[in-house]
């Protein structure tokens, strides 16, 4: 067993057989690796990044991180598992967060939560089956006036009521 | 950059702010010739509920009218009424359009920049049939505020230093390097009073002293962006409002206590916080106001953007500097205090967004100006995030003091659809509420704390008669199991435990002991957590018990939610006399356990197969069945 502080390579060598798309999404995360001289301390920015180029963090991207910033793998699945940010499965191409802050709580967000669960079919966490969307909930989004709210992929819905739920999902299907 | 050219820029750029640095007051066309100002409010919340067409149809209509270049349309940050928007503020005439969809620009256009007269039916009305009121300082919601945090916010592009050095922006950098020496700085901040707004309401000044004091050439400095109780978004308005701000009140910090560099840990939900904080950055850098050699002082600080990943705990100042670190965000005990031994164990100071936005002011006008504002023991203002069940929401500012009425119903005009108002809900998941009995309670930090509240960041949730507080108490208990970052048991197993109490009072399956069960283990988290996240979790359900105590015997004693919340506890029944017979209940019933009754055309809800989902309740068009 090589010293996890040590690069191995091995991860490297890999990457030759990636396919084309893949192998310049591994160069664009170098790439970052680099700006920030591959300093431990920028670890939660790269994965930020990361997540961008992957879409989720994948089980090789966080092998060739550990590698690439010379810290134990353990260092940074840590991390990935602490921060709610950072996902470990695979998202849908639209990622729904309904607010349950308290003011949408208030204002009757777990009512729009269940007619999302109800129609997509899926509980939160969970992505539909043709990869379409991924249902999760948010803390607080900052949108407190227009309660209650859910974002889906940037687009920020606002006053959400269980039924304007179907025909906001429409426009995206 | 020297100070000199500093000035002389400033007054270039005033030139192009007359209209906005005098609303209403300031006549005629700018140097550059432009007759109007159209301020669109490019707030959070005005970008969701459509802010980009409406201006991409302002564009659009100014050009076909021809008046593209005597007119011109400056994006904003947030104006604060964001109930109202999209807003578009005319200047210098100073009338605000609200709640605007893009179809009405040609009518703006036409009706009020061409012919002259503003388009009534756009403009703000308290209520129907009202008569509109078309310039905000008369709206009650902006006349009773007073604004020096989010003095610029909604007056200018928050991505044009021309802009904010137009407001007077850098001058308190200016007067701080030629005036004064860094211990008048920390001087002016005491005297000043000013208590730290991310919540424990710590005297600045004495943390300012604190670094100042501590030994060692390697100081830090970071400005704690990191908004995470849910109900609060002054930070994010005013770092997408006013980001140079936040540079220059860091400098003026990095001047006074001799830090050489700072950070600011922003949470990952506000992207475009983010982006333009960098653009700020990057400006003050390319006009020497920040890196080497500010102003030509001879001073050289910093600034580095570091992004949080979504955890509350974070907000913690020893979690957050383990977060700079690229770290899991677990705190750390105290003492040492970060100013003893922070970032890399050197000296480090966090001072919280809306408490840095306040130094500018306090460094360029003086520490007596500010005391004449708000109370003895809490001077200045204080941003509260006015939301839940209130006509008008959005970022207000107020003097310390301002009773809780006036907010609720003067500002917020009132609680809508004619409900009663309950508690108001101040300091998020470390907070408490507020019974209507202290309504008329001054806003400001000791006050709140001896009804058992706290200021906390500036959330401030109206809830009216529909809301059943152990609801609201297991709500909040939920938000704090799941973000106790697992590190100390009091708080890990602590609050789980508390929250199956407060569910099992929800769901009517509580004992006579369970309030008493609560209360003892509120209060072994609150004494015995390792940081700030695990002792005040206990508060929601601590302060809601001393208030709403009745309510929460209903739910042991009498199994009932006075509220008509907590469906377990609720029976639905349908009057005989209402009911019509048109069977719209017994189709959506989920478990089939609504029948008619033999030979007539009424039903009847079998109680044994009811699960209390309240479908009936809310199909029935005649309000035949009733909930209680």
């Amino acid at each position: 067993m090589p010293h996890a502080n040590q690069p191995t390579g091995d991860v490297s060598r890999a990457l030759v057989d990636l396919n084309p798309p893949e192998l310049a999404k591994f160069q664009q995360l170098e790439a970052a690796c680099e700006y920030f001289d591959q300093s431990d301390e920028a670890l939660i920015q790269i994965l930020h990044r990361a997540q961008e180029l992957f879409g989720y963090l994948r089980d090789d991207v966080i092998r060739f991180l550990a590698d690439r910033l010379r810290m134990p793998l353990s260092r940074v699945f840590g991390v990935v598992t602490f921060y709610s940010f950072f996902s470990t499965v695979p998202k849908g191409r639209y990622i729904i967060m309904v607010c349950t802050g308290t003011a949408c709580y208030v204002r009757g967000a777990d009512k729009v939560l269940e007619a999302f669960q109800k129609e997509l079919g899926i509980a939160v966490g969970q992505t539909t089956v043709d990869g379409m969307f991924s249902l999760t909930t948010a803390r607080c989004i900052g949108a407190c006036g227009l309660a209650p709210v859910a974002m889906i992929g940037d687009d920020v819905h606002s006053a959400l009521t269980p039924d304007k739920v179907k025909q906001v999902l429409q426009d995206y299907r | 950059m020297t100070p000199a050219e500093l000035s002389a820029w400033r007054d270039r750029a005033r030139q192009a702010m007359a209209f906005r640095n005098a609303p209403g007051k300031a006549a005629g066309p700018l140097p550059d010739g432009t007759e109007k100002e159209l301020l669109i409010c490019a707030g959070g919340a005005c970008i969701s509920s459509g802010e980009p067409s409406v201006e991409d149809a302002l564009v659009r209509a100014l050009a076909k009218a021809g008046l593209d270049d005597r007119m011109r349309i400056v994006p904003t940050g947030c104006m604060g009424a964001c109930s109202l928007g999209p807003l578009v503020r005319v200047l210098p005439d100073d009338v605000l359009y609200v709640n605007l969809a893009p179809e009405d620009a040609t009518a703006i256009v036409e009706e009020h920049l061409v012919g002259g007269t503003p388009v009534e039916r756009l403009l703000y009305r308290p209520e129907e049939g009202a008569d509109p009121i078309p310039h905000p300082a008369d709206m009650p919601f902006f006349a009773q505020q007073e604004k020096i945090v989010l003095s610029n916010c909604g007056l200018m592009s928050a991505e044009r230093i021309d802009e904010y050095v137009g407001r007077d922006g850098y001058q308190a950098l200016a007067k701080a390097l030629t005036q004064m020496t860094p211990e008048m700085v920390i001087e002016e901040m005491t005297a000043s009073g000013l208590r730290g707004r991310g919540g424990a309401g710590f005297p600045a000044g004495r943390k300012w002293q604190m670094l100042a004091d501590a030994p060692g050439d390697e100081k830090y400095c970071i400005c704690n962006a990191d908004e995470g109780d849910p109900g609060a978004f002054m930070d994010r308005s005013v770092l997408e409002g006013d980001p140079h701000r936040i540079v220059e009140a860091m400098t003026l910090a990095a001047y006074a206590t001799g830090a050489r560099k700072g950070y600011v840990y922003v949470r990952a939900e506000y992207p475009l916080a983010i982006r333009r904080l960098q653009l700020a950055i990057q400006e003050a850098r390319q006009g020497g106001l920040l890196g080497r050699d500010i102003l030509g002082s001879g001073l050289t600080f910093g600034i580095e953007i570091r992004v949080g990943a979504g955890a509350f705990v974070c907000g913690e100042e020893t979690a957050l500097m383990a977060s700079v670190l690229g770290q899991r965000g677990q705190p750390q005990p105290r003492p040492p205090y970060p100013t003893q031994s922070g970032l890399y164990g050197q000296p480090t100071m966090i001072n919280n967004v809306e408490t840095l936005a306040n130094v500018p002011p306090i460094v360029l006008r003086g520490s007596d100006w500010f005391t004449g504002i708000g109370t003895e023991g809490s001077p200045g203002t204080k941003v509260f995030a006015l939301a839940g069940k209130v006509n008008l929401t959005g970022l207000v500012e107020v003097p310390m003091g301002t009773r809780l009425r006036d907010l609720v119903e003067t500002i917020g005009g009132g609680v809508p659809d004619g409900l009663a108002f309950k508690a108001a809900q101040t300091g998020g998941p470390s907070g408490g509420c507020i019974p209507a009995a202290h309504l008329d309670i001054a806003l400001d930090f000791d006050s709140l704390q001896a009804v058992g509240s706290i200021m906390g960041s500036g959330g401030l949730i109206v809830m009216d008669e529909t809301s059943c507080m152990v609801d609201v108490a297991r709500f909040f208990m939920d938000f704090c199991v799941e973000e106790s970052c697992g590190k100390c048991p009091p708080c890990r197993v602590g609050t789980r435990e508390m929250h199956g109490l407060l569910t099992s009072i929800c769901e009517g399956t509580a004992t006579d002991e369970t309030i008493g069960q609560l209360e003892s283990l509120a209060e072994v988290v609150q004494s015995s957590s390792l940081c700030g996240l695990g002792m005040t979790a206990p508060n929601p359900v601590l302060s809601t018990l001393r208030h709403f105590r009745d309510e929460y015997e209903a739910h042991v004693t009498d199994r009932t939610c006075p509220a008509g919340v907590c469906r377990n506890l609720l029976t639905f029944t349908i009057d005989y006399d209402l009911c019509r017979g048109c069977r719209l209940c017994q189709r959506h019933c989920p478990t089939d356990t609504i029948f008619r009754i033999n030979g007539e055309k009424k039903y009847r809800i079998e109680q044994a197969g009811c699960i209390h989902c309240g479908t009936c309740y809310e199909v029935c068009p005649f309000g035949a069945v009733k909930r209680e």
